[in-house]
C-alpha cells in the first residue's frame, strides 16, 4: 500500500517535471535528428533527467604499429564527447585516453591508470588481444566495457559487463561466405590473411568453416605474418595458377592497399573481397584509388556515405584533425553516443539520474540491465536500430558496397 | 678470499634489497596506500627484474651480447599456461600450479637454451648477437604456428589448425596459433613472484662465486688465456647460457600466468632490447643495477602518462640522455657541477631564509 | 620460377640497399646503428612531402630526402653518438635503439599515425613484359641504383683521400690517429654518407612497397642487418650479395615451403651460413692475436 502511495507521489512529481523541463527536450532532439542518439523512452516512467559528470576512460593504442586505430577512436570519442557536452550544462563527460600501445601488458596498466583516475566506464579497448586481458580485471572489478573495434569472440566470452559495438570475427566471417554464396560472387575462391593478427585469423576461419558449408571451393590460402606485410607476389602467384576469381582479404586496409598494386602490376584482376578492415582505402592518402575499381566489402561505415550523421561526424573530424576518419573512428563516435543514450533511458525510466559519484561497479549493473533489457535500440553511424544480447554481442546488418569510380555504392 | 667475501657481501645486499621492497609494498597496499596503477605493475616488474638478471648473467658475466632473450622467456611462458590449464582440474590449488608451470616451463626453456647453445656458442661477438636474434625469431615464427588443445583424452598438437587436432568436443583449445593463449586463469601473485626472485638471486650469485662462477667470468677476460689453462671455454659458456635461459623461461612462465592472454608476438626482438636495455643501463654484470634498472624502466614509461602524446618521446629522449651521462665524462661532470652548484645554491638559500 | 626469382632480386635488392647503409657505419665505427631502418623512414616521408605537397619530381624530391637525411644524420651524430665514442659498444648500441624510438616517435607526432601510400617515382618507367613474365620497374631501378651506388661506395673508399681515412679507421683506430687522420671527423662523415644512402632506400623501399608509417623502417632495417651479416658485415660487395640472397631465400621459402614459416627459413639458412662461415659470405677472417 505504502508503496502505491510512492509511486503515486513519484509520477506526479515526474508529471511536474515534465512541464518543467519543456526546455531541455529541444537539444536531446537535435542529437536524435544527428541519428546519434534515439532512446525510445517507456512512456510510463515519464521525464527523468540524466544530470552529473561521467568520466569515461578510452584505452587505445595511441603510438606504435597500431596507432592508427586508436588514436582514431580517441579523436572520435572526443568529437562525440564535445557534442554531447554541448547539449546541455546538466550532463558532461569528463573523457581520458590513455595509450596500451597495442600490447596486453600495457593495456592492464592503462586501466589501472584509470582506475586511479575514477572511471566509471571504459570505452575499450581498440584491439583485441589487450582487450582480452584488460576485459578480464575489468569483469572481476565489475567495470563496464563497450569496445568499439575488438571483434575477437573471447572480448565478451563468459564477460556479462564487456559488449561490442562492432560485428564479432565469425559473425563477419560467416556473413561474408554467405554473401557470396547468395550473389554467386565467385566459383573458386582465394584467401590472403594475416596469420599474425587475431582479427584476420578469427574471421578466416569462421569464413572457412561457412565456406565449405556452403560448398565453396577455396583453391588457395595463403598468409603473411604481421610484421612482413610487404612482399605479396607469392600469395598473389599462388592465387593466380590455381585460377582463383575471386580474393578473399579479411585483412585491414594497409596491407590491402599494396595488394591490389601488387595484383594490378601482374596484370591479375580477380574480384577482391573485402570486410570493414578495408575501410579507408579509398582514403589513403596518396593511394591511387583506380587500383581499388571494383573492389566489394562488407562494412557498417563507408567514410563517404551522404547521410547526414556521417556528414556532420566526417566534416566535423577533418576540421579538427585534417584527416579522414576510418570505421574505428566511427564505431568510438557510436560508443560514446550509445552510452549515453543507455544513461538517457536509465534516467528516464527512474525519474532522473545523477552520475556524478556513482560507483563504477554499480553503474557496471545499471548499464547491464539496460544494454540488456530487450528494448534498448539505436540508430548510429554504423548502423541502424542496433541491439544487444546478453553475450555482449551487436545486431547490425552490414552493408554489401561496391568501389565505383572512386567512391562506395551500395549493392543491395 | 678478499673477492670471495666481496662477493657475498654484495650478495646480501641484493637480498635486503628484494626483501625491503616487499615489505614496503606490502604494507604499503595492505594499508591502502598504493594506486591500482602500481599495484597492477608489481609483476610485471619482478619479472623484467628476473629477466634482466638472466641476461646479465649472459651479457655481463659471460660476456657474450643475446638479442633473443625473449624467446626464452616465451618458450616458459606458453608452456607454464599449458601445464596450468591441463593440471586446472587434478590441482586446484593456485599456488601449486603456479610452481609446477615456473618448473616445467623453466626446465623447457633451459632445454631450448641448451638446443640453440650448441651452434650459437661457436660463434663470437656480433655474430653471435645475430644468430640469438633469429632463434628469438624462430621461436615466434614456430609458436605462431603452434595450435595446442585439451580433452578429456588428452593435449592435442597441431601445426595447422584448431580443427586438425581432431579433438572431443569438451575439448579445449589452450593455444590458438597467432592469437595465443586465450583465457588463462591468473594465478601469479607478488608474493610469488618476489619468492622466485629471491630464488633466482641465489642461483645466479652462487653460481658467480663458485668455482665454475670465476672460470666463466676468466674466460669472459680472456678467452685464449682461459683455454690454456685447460678451461673448456664450450663448457662454462653452456654452463651460464643454460641457466640464463631456464631461469628465464621461470619468469615467462610467471609473465604468461599473470594475463588472461598472451600472443607469441609479444615476445620479439623488442622486448629482447627493452631487457638488454636494462641490463645496460643498471651496468654490465652489476646485478644490483639491473634489479634498480629493471624495475624503475618498468615504472618509467607509466610515469610519463602525464605527457601524452609526446610520452614514448620523452622516453627515448631520457634514455638517451641516461646513457650519455653515464658514458661520458665530460657530461658526468657538467651534471655533478650542476649538481654541486644547485646543493650550494639551496644551501645559501636556506641560511637566507634563517 | 622465374616470377619467383625476379621477385626475389626485386624484395633482395631493397634489403641489399638498406644493407649498404648498415655496413658502411658497422665497418668504420664499428657500432650497429640500429636507427637506420628509421632514418629510412624518414628519408621516405620527405620525399613523400616534397612530391605530394610541393610538387617536386622524383629526382628533386629524392636529392631532398637526401640532404634532409645527411643533416639529420650529422645532427643525431653529433648529439647523441660522438659524446659515447669511447664507451663501450653495448651503450652506444643502446643509445642507437634510443635515437630509433626518437625518430619513430616523432614521426608520429609530426605526419601521424595514419599511413599514406607513397607515389610510385619510378611509374613513369614502363614495366618490361616477356610473354608471362613481368618485371617491375622498381625492381630494374633499385637493382640498379644498387649497383651504382656499390660501384660509388668502392670508388670512394678505395681511391679517395677520405675513403682511405674511413679504411684506415676501420683497420685501426689508435693507429689512425698517429698517422695524423682525424678520427672523430672520419667517422662523422661516414654517418652522413650513411644517412644520405638510406634516403635513397627510403624512396626505393617506399616505391616498390607503397605504404609508408612511423613503423615503416623497422623491419626491413633488422631484415636488412641480417643481410649485412650474412654477406660478412662490414664487406660492401658482402652486403649486396646478402640482401639479394636473402630476398632471394625469402620469396622461395614462401613459394615453396610456407608462407608462415618464411622468415623462420630466411633466419634458419642465415644460422647455418654463420656456422659454416663464421664472418658471413664475404668477411674477413681475422685472426685473433693473442
Amino acid at each position: 500500500m505504502k508503496k502505491k502511495v510512492l509511486s503515486l507521489l513519484l509520477a506526479g512529481a515526474m508529471a511536474l517535471s515534465l512541464c518543467a523541463c519543456g526546455s531541455s527536450q529541444a537539444p536531446a532532439s537535435t542529437a536524435a535528428d544527428n541519428g546519434t542518439a534515439a532512446t525510445e523512452a517507456t512512456p510510463a516512467a515519464g521525464d527523468g533527467k540524466l544530470t552529473g559528470t561521467l568520466n569515461m576512460g578510452v584505452i587505445g593504442p595511441l603510438t606504435g604499429a597500431a596507432a592508427i586505430y586508436g588514436t582514431c577512436v580517441a579523436n572520435s570519442a572526443q568529437i562525440a564527447v564535445e557534442e554531447i557536452n554541448a547539449i546541455s550544462g546538466d550532463f558532461q563527460i569528463a573523457l581520458n585516453s590513455q595509450d596500451d600501445e597495442h600490447d596486453a601488458e600495457k593495456s592492464v596498466n592503462a586501466y589501472h591508470n584509470l582506475m586511479d583516475w575514477n572511471v566509471q566506464m571504459i570505452v575499450g579497448c581498440v584491439t583485441t588481444t589487450p582487450c582480452i586481458a584488460v576485459s578480464a580485471e575489468a569483469n572481476s572489478d565489475r567495470v563496464f566495457m563497450l569496445t568499439p573495434s575488438a571483434s575477437g569472440t573471447a572480448v565478451t566470452e563468459g564477460k556479462d559487463n564487456v559488449f561490442q559495438l562492432c560485428f564479432s570475427d565469425p559473425n563477419q566471417g560467416s556473413a561474408s561466405a554467405q554473401y557470396i554464396s547468395d550473389k554467386k560472387m565467385g566459383t573458386k575462391i582465394a584467401v590472403i590473411y594475416n596469420n599474425g593478427d587475431a582479427y584476420s585469423t578469427g574471421i578466416y576461419q569462421t569464413f572457412a568453416a561457412k565456406a565449405a558449408e556452403l560448398g565453396l571451393e577455396i583453391v588457395s590460402t595463403t598468409t603473411f605474418p604481421d610484421d612482413n606485410a610487404t612482399d605479396f607476389s607469392v600469395q598473389l602467384k599462388e592465387a593466380k595458377d590455381a585460377g582463383a576469381d575471386l580474393i578473399f582479404l579479411p585483412i585491414y586496409y594497409t596491407p590491402a592497399s599494396l595488394i591490389l598494386q601488387q595484383a594490378s602490376t601482374m596484370g591479375y584482376a580477380p574480384t577482391f573481397f573485402g570486410v570493414d578492415g578495408m575501410d579507408g582505402i579509398l582514403t589513403l592518402e596518396g593511394f591511387d584509388t583506380s587500383l581499388a575499381e571494383g573492389v566489394i566489402l562488407l562494412t557498417p561505415f563507408v567514410a563517404d556515405a551522404k547521410d547526414d550523421a556521417t556528414v556532420n561526424f566526417v566534416t566535423k573530424y577533418q576540421e579538427k584533425y585534417g584527416e579522414i576518419p576510418n570505421q574505428f573512428g566511427a564505431d568510438a563516435y557510436d560508443c560514446v553516443n550509445v552510452i549515453y543514450a543507455a544513461l538517457q533511458k536509465y534516467a528516464a525510466a527512474n525519474g532522473g539520474f545523477d552520475v556524478t559519484g556513482v560507483s563504477y561497479s554499480e553503474l557496471c549493473e545499471i548499464l547491464i540491465s539496460v544494454f540488456t533489457g530487450g528494448d534498448f535500440s539505436v540508430d548510429g553511424l554504423t548502423g541502424e536500430a542496433m541491439t544487444w544480447n546478453a553475450a555482449g554481442e551487436v545486431n547490425k546488418a552490414p552493408k554489401g558496397m561496391i568501389i565505383q569510380n572512386g567512391a562506395y555504392v551500395s549493392l543491395d | 678470499m678478499k673477492l670471495l667475501s666481496k662477493l657475498t657481501k654484495n650478495g646480501y645486499q641484493n637480498y635486503i634489497i628484494v626483501i625491503l621492497f616487499f615489505a614496503v609494498f606490502q604494507i604499503l597496499s595492505s594499508t591502502g596506500h598504493i594506486s591500482n596503477s602500481l599495484k597492477g605493475q608489481l609483476v610485471p616488474i619482478v619479472v623484467y627484474v628476473i629477466m634482466a638478471l638472466s641476461l646479465n648473467l649472459v651479457v655481463g658475466i659471460s660476456g657474450e651480447l643475446s638479442l633473443g632473450h625473449a624467446g626464452f622467456m616465451s618458450v616458459g611462458a606458453f608452456t607454464g599456461i599449458i601445464v596450468s590449464a591441463t593440471l586446472q582440474n587434478s590441482i586446484p590449488n593456485g599456488s601449486i600450479r603456479l610452481v609446477f608451470a615456473i618448473v616445467i616451463g623453466a626446465v623447457f626453456a633451459g632445454v631450448i637454451g641448451f638446443l640453440i647453445s650448441v651452434p650459437v656458442l661457436r660463434l663470437n661477438g656480433d655474430y653471435l648477437a645475430i644468430v640469438t636474434l633469429a632463434f628469438g625469431e624462430i621461436i615466434k615464427n614456430l609458436l605462431n604456428i603452434t595450435y595446442v588443445g585439451l580433452d578429456s583424452k588428452g593435449l592435442h598438437l597441431s601445426t595447422k589448425d584448431i580443427a586438425s587436432m581432431n579433438m572431443k568436443p569438451d575439448g579445449i583449445t589452450i593455444l590458438n596459433g597467432p592469437m595465443g593463449a586465450l583465457g588463462t586463469v591468473k594465478i601469479s601473485t607478488f608474493f610469488s613472484g618476489i619468492v622466485l626472485l629471491l630464488l633466482v638471486l641465489i642461483v645466479i650469485q652462487n653460481l658467480v662465486a663458485s668455482r665454475c662462477g670465476r672460470a666463466i667470468m676468466a674466460l669472459r677476460d680472456n678467452r685464449i688465456a682461459g683455454e690454456a689453462c685447460g678451461l673448456s671455454a664450450t663448457k662454462y659458456k653452456m654452463i651460464a647460457f643454460v641457466t640464463s635461459a631456464a631461469i628465464a623461461g621461470s619468469a615467462g612462465a610467471l609473465y604468461g600466468l599473470n594475463y588472461s592472454t598472451l600472443v607469441p608476438k609479444k615476445f620479439d626482438f623488442n622486448t629482447s632490447i627493452l631487457i638488454l636495455v636494462f641490463v645496460v643501463l643498471g651496468g654490465i654484470g652489476n646485478m644490483t643495477g639491473s634489479i634498480i634498472a629493471a624495475a624503475l624502466l618498468t615504472v618509467l614509461p607509466e610515469m610519463l602518462r602525464t605527457f601524452r602524446d609526446y610520452r614514448m618521446l620523452v622516453y627515448a629522449i631520457v634514455l638517451i640522455l641516461v646513457m650519455i651521462v653515464t658514458n661520458n665524462e665530460k657530461a658526468r661532470d657538467a651534471l655533478t657541477g650542476l649538481l654541486r652548484r644547485f646543493r650550494k645554491k639551496s644551501v645559501k638559500e636556506g641560511t637566507a631564509n634563517e | 620460377m622465374l616470377t619467383y626469382l625476379i621477385n626475389g632480386l626485386s624484395l633482395g635488392s631493397v634489403y641489399a640497399i638498406i644493407a649498404l647503409g648498415y655496413t658502411m657505419v658497422y665497418g668504420i665505427a664499428k657500432m650497429l646503428n640500429f636507427a637506420h631502418g628509421d632514418v629510412i623512414m624518414i628519408g621516405g616521408y620527405v620525399a613523400f612531402c616534397s612530391t605530394s605537397y610541393l610538387g617536386l619530381g622524383p629526382i628533386p624530391s629524392t636529392l631532398f630526402a637526401v640532404v634532409v637525411c645527411t643533416v639529420l644524420g650529422i645532427v643525431v651524430e653529433r648529439l647523441a653518438y660522438k659524446p659515447l665514442r669511447n664507451a663501450t659498444s653495448l651503450a652506444v648500441l643502446i643509445t642507437a635503439i634510443g635515437v630509433s624510438y626518437f625518430l619513430q616517435n616523432a614521426a608520429l607526432l609530426i605526419w601521424s599515425s595514419n599511413p599514406k601510400s607513397f607515389p610510385n617515382l619510378v611509374g613513369s618507367i614502363p614495366n618490361v613484359v616477356i610473354g608471362e613474365l613481368v618485371i617491375p620497374s622498381t625492381a630494374i631501378v633499385t637493382v640498379i641504383a644498387n649497383l651504382l651506388i656499390m660501384l660509388a661506395l668502392t670508388m670512394f673508399t678505395g681511391r679517395t683521400k677520405m675513403g682511405k681515412a674511413m679504411r684506415a679507421v676501420s683497420e685501426d683506430k689508435g693507429a689512425a690517429q698517429l698517422m695524423g687522420i682525424n678520427v672523430n671527423r672520419t667517422i662523422s662523415v661516414t654517418f652522413a654518407i650513411g644517412s644520405g644512402l638510406a634516403a635513397i632506400a627510403g624512396v626505393l623501399l617506399c616505391s616498390a612497397y607503397p605504404t609508408l608509417m612511423p613503423t615503416t623502417g623497422s623491419m626491413p632495417g633488422i631484415k636488412a642487418f641480417t643481410a649485412a651479416v650474412f654477406g660478412g658485415i662490414g664487406s660492401i660487395p658482402g652486403a649486396m650479395l646478402g640482401g639479394i640472397l636473402l630476398g632471394v631465400i625469402e620469396i622461395f621459402a614462401k613459394a615453396y615451403i610456407s608462407t608462415q614459416l618464411s622468415d623462420a627459413i630466411v633466419f634458419a639458412v642465415l644460422i647455418v651460413v654463420l656456422l659454416v662461415k663464421p664472418t658471413g659470405l664475404l668477411g674477413k677472417k681475422v685472426s685473433e692475436k693473442v
